[in-house]
């Protein structure tokens, strides 16, 4: 029922919000990441995503099950892109469909996060100034 | 024993190459990793670096055995 995809081409994003409609729900909640043309003071021009497929798919369902279980909504997806994205592309998109808004939001909020914490996908941004460098991830835990 | 290793985003462009087999006797992936780091000196290993063994996450400090796949995560920054 809950689904976690890597998405190579532009998110459908009517597409991916039919999918969780649910008549048992009376809440949905969106969360899309965007493509910003700032990062740390530097000027971006565009963004380049490595994804490894097999553990970030694994990963992803786990935390989309996570979520519902801990929150009690009813549907949770999330799709996120690999390749080369321009500015204001859509790089990540996390759907929550519950009973009521609350417990929506909440799922909403932990699958975003944990996406970012846990998923073997890292981000490449390139300059107006040419130069391009990965980017570190601040807030990882420390390796066990 | 023998091992692949297998490099991902910054790991693979500080060692220029995606995946190599190696031949050694480090018994953690921590070892190994430092054994690495001699054969690539642009490789480091950042603070919040992952491993994981034939495509399930593991600790620094796991056991290595004969055809493993090693793979070495940079710090994660999706979203």
């Amino acid at each position: 029922m809950n689904s976690f995809g890597i998405a190579r081409e532009a998110i459908d994003l009517a597409a991916f919000r039919a999918a969780l409609v649910d008549r048992s729900c009376g809440g949905y909640v969106q969360f899309e990441g965007w493509v910003r043309d700032l990062n740390d003071g530097r000027p971006v021009l565009r963004l380049e995503y490595e994804v490894y497929e097999p553990l970030a798919v694994n990963e992803g369902e786990r935390i989309l099950e996570e979520a519902v279980q801990r929150f009690g909504v009813q549907r949770a997806a999330a799709l996120h892109r690999s390749g080369l994205l321009e500015l204001t592309d859509v790089a990540v998109v996390v759907g929550v469909a519950a009973a009521h808004r609350g417990e929506a939001f909440e799922a909403c909020r932990y699958i975003i996060d944990e996406i970012k914490r846990r998923l073997p996908i890292w981000k490449k941004e390139h300059y107006a100034d040419g130069d391009a460098h990965w980017v570190r991830c601040d807030h990882c835990s420390e390796p066990a | 024993m023998k091992l692949d290793v297998q490099y991902f985003a910054a790991f693979r462009e500080a060692t220029g190459v995606g995946s190599e087999r190696v031949d050694t006797s480090a018994a953690t992936p921590e070892a190994l990793f430092a054994e690495c780091t001699a054969r690539h000196p642009r490789l480091q290993r950042f603070a919040s670096s992952l491993v994981a063994v034939n495509d399930e996450m593991t600790g620094w400090n796991a056991a290595l055995a004969e055809g493993d796949r090693v793979l070495f995560f940079p710090p994660v920054a999706g979203g």
